[in-house]
Parts: structure tokens; C-alpha cells; sequence
């Protein structure tokens, strides 16, 4: 049985015609310790995988089961690093892992958890600004305090949302390193989303392309059987590396690419369609009435070039 | 000195900057520019308008007497502390006096009970003052703990909001005339005990106040929790926070902004009501004086309204100040406020 797995999900935004399937029948299993790279487009529906991982929102159809459990809820078990980091601006660096600390382990002794904090300030190397709120710190040192909030939540599965999409890309360089010291030294499940294919080579066991959207899919994975520690400047020569890079491309760009072009034309039906009396609809909302087909006036033909 | 510099900016008082700026050496022109600009321009439009004043004083004539220019309403100011010293003194007085006549009875009988006397002298100027400021702060206090509390229950649930929204536009609009008397009736009825411990007078201009100031407050804190970034909630339900646990550490803390924003209103509608509500509930502060002033007639009365004016006026400016300094001080994202 895989630790972490998903079956047949799928997922809508929107009602009525406006209703687009933003992610369709996704399967994927993970093992405990591994380290599996997401790759795709921004708009695919990345951020909503992993939202419907950490239990934030339910999958329309299908199911996402942690250990033979399906996922229902968020749980510290399953610790997020947002895209754009969410701590609290009110709160010191000290405070905001505290406040993680404090509301999962109530049962520790003061003196235990207080170090416990410590340890992963000191493992994110923010020891000197640990009374720092957040907006004196860079972008870099925010998303490491949000890294180490999730660690130190010790979870089953770390889940990292495009963590370094906001920063540039030295300080970038540099967190991808801090990421891999952390894994080896912790061997936790991480699945972690991003845009960058060379990001996913350098860091994970596998890589798994999301195709474009709306109906993004799953690819075909792509082993990165590259020893560790993997180096950066080596990699860049690495036959193997440019391998894989090719594989994942090629599928983004071509099975998983997005539609080319589309064009728009009006159109004007006779208004003569029932209206669904199964919707319900609410008392107080009087534009509650199923949309008809006559006021669609547009239609989206998506052509191949 | 940046951090001074800072400071300033943050209690409001930016036209002391370019002096500091100027003792640090930074672009004297540029200084000076702005000092013409934060003190210079105030400066004259102040006397242009006591000008104007002077002008008109001279030229209107009233009932009783003439229409008093600044000269006569400093004047009046003086006069009326002079009478509040005066008051003072006279008060230390009779202390002294009735410590003198205690002995004397004692001495005379000293198996008699001796009844201490309380200084009965009508109530001054300042005392007024006080008992204003007194009653601003209850009602205040009244409105901002039902405010606060119902705002955050209207943010958190639609439903909640839903069904307040139509008392809010309601009642936000009612004038404090029209809710007095019904306060005073409901105060009548609801409040007798045998040893009050405040006025009848001073508990219905606290509820008027409070009613009519409780509405900024609500919308804004409804607004700021409504407003709280889906990111905070998120992490709140990652950590499965209990539900008190959610309003304290994530729903207050990051709406405190905007219902500071709400209370600094609040407190400004409650000062603006107040003297109307003291004029008809007859609660001895500056709205009853302003009536009584206008009662009695004599040839002082323009110029005692006119004291009374300014003081309501820079009463209002210091409480709005100070709203604004503890509005900044709650704001983690920083000086924007004016």
C-alpha cells in the first residue's frame, strides 16, 4: 500500500456553464521517505492539488488517502509551505513556529517544546533574527521561518507549494541547497510543486509533469536515478540530467501543452430551453435561475495550428 | 535622531520633522520650504479667519449686546479660569474652616457626633469638562463592547451578518434627539436603586452616546474580520485551532487595524453626540452649559458659547489624536494613517 496516494481525482471551480474541470482523473502513489517533484504550468491547478493533498479542499470525485485513510481535513500531519509563506505578520519568527509548537504539542513541558523551537530556527540558520516580525525579513528568510514552522510541526509528509517561485534566483539557489541538507538529514515524504524542471532534477526521486489546464492531468513520471548529493554546476553537464530535462519538456510542450490558439465567435441561439427545476436555488438570491443557453452569446473554439 | 524622527511621524506631529531634519543638517531649502508649508500656511489662514472674525464681530449686532471678537472670548476664557481657581481656593477653604469648627465642637461636647460636610459649590467649568469626558468614555466603552464582539460574529458568519445588516441601516442613521427620550424612559423605569451611585442624567447621555456611536465600530470590525486573508485561515485550520483559539490568535490580531479604524470613528460620533445628548438629558458637562448659557441670556453668553466651542473642538482633535497613535501602534503593516 502506498503511503500517500490519489485515485481517480478530479476537481471543478464554478456552477452551471461557467463550471471548468480544473483537474481530471489524477492517479499518483507515493512511498514514505520519497521525495517526488510536481512539475507545471502556473494556472494548471497546481496550488489546488496540493490544497486538495493538505485536505483544504475536497476532491469532486475520487479520493486522496494518507496511509489507507482518506484525507478529510487538514491536519499538522500533512505540514504546508505556502507559495507566498503565510506567517503572521503580528507574530515574531520565535512566535510564529510557537504558535505551531504550542497547538500541537500541548502536552510537552514548556522547556521541551521552547526547544524544540530552537532547533528548527537554528536548522533554518535565523537564529539571530528569531524576534524579528516578518515584513523586517527578505523573502528568503520568510519562506525559511515558513519551512521551518512546517517541520517543526513534525509531519507524516511535508508538502512544499512552489516555495521558491517568489524569490530570485541566488537566494533561490541557496534554499534549494538548505532544502536537500534538511531532507537528507530528515528522509521525510515531501512532495514538493513548482514550475521549475531543473528545480524538480536537483531535488527529487521522481518528477511527475501536470499537464496545462483546464483539465490538467498527470504525466508519465520521470525517475531522476542521479546520486545525491546532487551538485548543482556538475548537474548542468550531466547527460543524464539533460535527459531527463528533455523528457519533462517534451511532454509539457507536447501531449501536456495547451491549446494553441482559439477564437472566439458570437452566437445567438433561440432561447428555448427548459430550466432545470433540479437546481435548487435559494430564497433570497433572485439571479438563482439556471443560466440558459440563449444567453450564452459566446463560444470558445480552441483550433490546432 | 531617525528614531525621534520616527517617532514624531508616528504621533502625528510631522511639522516638527524638518526642525529635527534641520538640526541633523539635511537640505536647509528644502527644510524651510516645508516649515513655510506645515507652519507657515496653517499660520496665516488662522489669522485670516480671526481677521474675518474681528470683522464680523465688529459689524453684527444681537439681542443682547454685540457679537464678541476673539479679544473678548480670550477674554472669557480667562475669566472662567480665573473662576475656576477662585472656585478651588474657596474650596481649600471651607476644608480648612471645617477642620477648625470640628475641633471646636469636639472641644465643646465631646460626647456629640460631628456630621463632615461636603464642599457644595456649584460645579465649574472644568469640572464640566470632566464629567463630559466621563460620559464620552462610558458610552464609548458600552458601545465598543457590544461593537467589537457582534462585528466579529457578523465577519466570521454571512449569516450572522445577514441578519444584522438591516438593523445596522436601520439605526445607523437616527439622530441621538430621537433616541434620548426613549432612552430617559427606558433609564426611568430600569434604573432606581436606593443609593445611586451614578445620575439618571449621566447614564442616559452614555446610552445615547453608545448608540449612536456603535455603528462605525461594528461595520468596521465586520469588515476587517470579512477581509482577514484566506492564507491566516488556512494556516489556522492546518494547526486545527479550536475555535476561541481561532478568534484570538488569528482573527483579532489581524483584523485590529481596521477595528481601531472603527473605534477612532466611534469615539468621534460619540464626542459629536454627546453635547446634544447632555443639552436634553441636563448631565452637567459641556452640553449643559452650553444650554444654560443660553438660558440665562446676559451679555457674557455669546462669548461663553464660543469658549465652550473651542474647547469641544480641541477636546475632539486630542481624543481623534490619540485614537490615531494607538491605531498605528496596532498596525503591523505600517504608517498609512492620517
Amino acid at each position: 500500500m502506498a503511503f500517500l496516494e490519489l485515485q481517480n481525482v478530479s476537481k471543478c471551480y464554478g456552477i452551471g456553464v461557467k463550471r471548468v474541470e480544473v483537474l481530471h482523473d489524477l492517479n499518483l502513489k507515493i512511498a514514505e521517505g520519497e521525495f517526488v517533484a510536481i512539475v507545471g504550468y502556473s494556472g494548471a491547478g497546481k496550488t489546488t492539488l496540493m490544497s486538495l493533498i493538505a485536505g483544504l479542499q475536497r476532491p469532486d470525485t475520487g479520493s486522496v488517502t494518507l496511509r489507507g485513510e482518506e484525507v478529510k481535513e487538514p491536519s499538522p500531519d500533512r505540514a504546508i509551505v505556502f507559495q507566498n509563506y503565510s506567517l503572521l505578520p503580528w507574530l515574531s519568527v520565535y512566535e510564529n513556529i510557537a504558535l505551531a509548537v504550542d497547538t500541537i504539542f500541548p502536552d510537552w513541558p514548556q522547556a521541551k517544546r521552547r526547544a524544540h523551537i530552537e532547533k528548527f530556527i537554528a536548522m533554518v540558520n535565523l537564529t539571530p533574527a528569531r524576534e524579528k516580525k516578518p515584513r523586517e525579513l527578505s523573502g528568503g528568510m520568510r519562506q525559511r521561518v515558513s519551512v521551518a514552522r512546517a517541520l517543526a510541526m513534525n509531519p507524516r509528509i511535508l508538502l512544499l507549494d512552489e516555495p521558491l517561485s517568489a524569490l530570485d534566483a541566488l537566494t533561490r539557489a541557496t534554499l534549494q541547497d538548505e532544502i536537500e541538507r534538511i531532507w537528507e538529514s530528515d528522509r521525510k515524504t515531501v512532495v514538493l510543486i513548482t514550475n521549475d524542471v531543473d528545480e524538480g532534477i536537483l531535488l527529487a526521486d521522481r518528477i511527475i509533469p501536470l499537464s496545462a489546464g483546464p483539465r490538467a492531468t498527470l504525466g508519465p513520471e520521470v525517475k531522476v536515478d542521479i546520486e545525491r548529493p546532487r551538485n548543482r554546476k556538475e548537474l548542468n553537464h550531466d547527460p543524464r540530467f539533460k535527459a531527463i530535462r528533455k523528457e519533462v519538456i517534451s511532454y509539457l510542450l507536447g501531449t501536456g501543452s495547451r491549446a494553441k490558439s482559439s477564437l472566439t465567435r458570437k452566437l445567438i441561439l433561440p432561447d428555448i430551453e427548459p430550466e432545470d427545476l433540479n437546481i435548487p436555488r435559494s430564497m433570497t438570491g433572485w439571479r438563482n435561475t439556471p443560466i440558459r443557453k440563449g444567453e450564452m452569446k459566446e463560444e470558445s473554439v480552441e483550433v490546432k495550428s | 535622531m531617525s528614531a525621534l524622527i520616527q517617532t514624531c511621524e508616528n504621533v502625528g506631529l510631522n511639522w516638527f520633522v524638518p526642525f529635527l531634519r534641520l538640526l541633523r543638517g539635511e537640505s536647509p531649502n528644502e527644510q524651510f520650504r516645508q516649515i513655510l508649508l506645515d507652519i507657515g500656511v496653517p499660520v496665516v489662514a488662522m489669522l485670516i479667519f480671526l481677521g474675518a472674525w474681528s470683522w464680523v464681530a465688529g459689524h453684527v449686532k444681537v439681542s443682547f449686546g454685540s457679537v464678541p471678537g476673539p479679544a473678548a472670548v480670550w477674554a472669557q476664557a480667562e475669566i472662567m479660569w480665573d473662576g475656576y481657581r477662585a472656585d478651588r481656593a474657596s474650596e481649600a477653604e471651607f476644608y480648612v474652616k471645617q477642620v477648625a469648627k470640628k475641633k471646636e465642637f469636639l472641644a465643646k461636647t465631646p460626647a456629640g457626633e460631628w456630621h463632615e460636610h461636603k464642599y457644595s459649590g456649584a460645579p465649574t467649568y472644568i469640572d464640566q469638562i470632566f464629567t463630559s469626558l466621563k460620559t464620552v468614555f462610558a458610552g464609548f466603552l458600552i458601545g465598543s463592547l457590544i461593537a467589537v464582539p457582534l462585528g466579529i460574529l457578523c465577519g466570521l458568519s454571512k449569516v450572522i451578518n445577514n441578519a444584522m445588516n438591516p438593523f445596522i441601516q436601520l439605526f445607523k442613521p437616527v439622530s441621538p434627539l430621537a433616541w434620548l427620550p426613549i432612552v430617559m424612559i427606558m433609564v426611568s423605569a430600569l434604573y432606581n436603586p436606593k443609593d445611586p451611585m451614578f445620575e439618571k442624567s449621566f447614564i442616559s447621555s452614555a446610552f445615547t452616546v453608545a448608540l449612536c456611536s456603535l455603528w462605525p465600530a461594528l461595520i468596521n470590525t465586520s469588515l476587517g474580520v470579512a477581509q482577514i486573508d484566506n492564507d491566516y485561515l488556512n494556516v489556522a485550520r492546518v494547526l486545527k485551532l479550536g475555535w476561541w483559539k481561532k478568534i484570538t490568535k488569528i482573527v483579532i490580531p489581524s483584523a485590529l487595524p481596521l477595528i481601531f479604524t472603527g473605534l477612532r470613528l466611534s469615539l468621534g460620533v460619540g464626542w459629536m453626540v454627546l453635547i446634544a445628548a447632555e443639552m436634553l438629558a441636563q448631565n452637567p458637562g459641556l452640553g449643559k452649559f452650553v444650554w444654560d448659557m443660553f438660558q440665562n441670556g446676559s451679555s457674557d453668553t455669546l462669548a461663553q458659547i464660543m469658549v465652550a466651542v473651542f474647547t469641544i473642538g480641541i477636546i475632539g482633535f486630542a481624543l481623534d489624536r490619540i485614537m490615531m497613535i494607538l491605531q498605528r501602534a496596532v498596525s503591523f503593516d505600517n504608517a498609512t494613517i492620517r
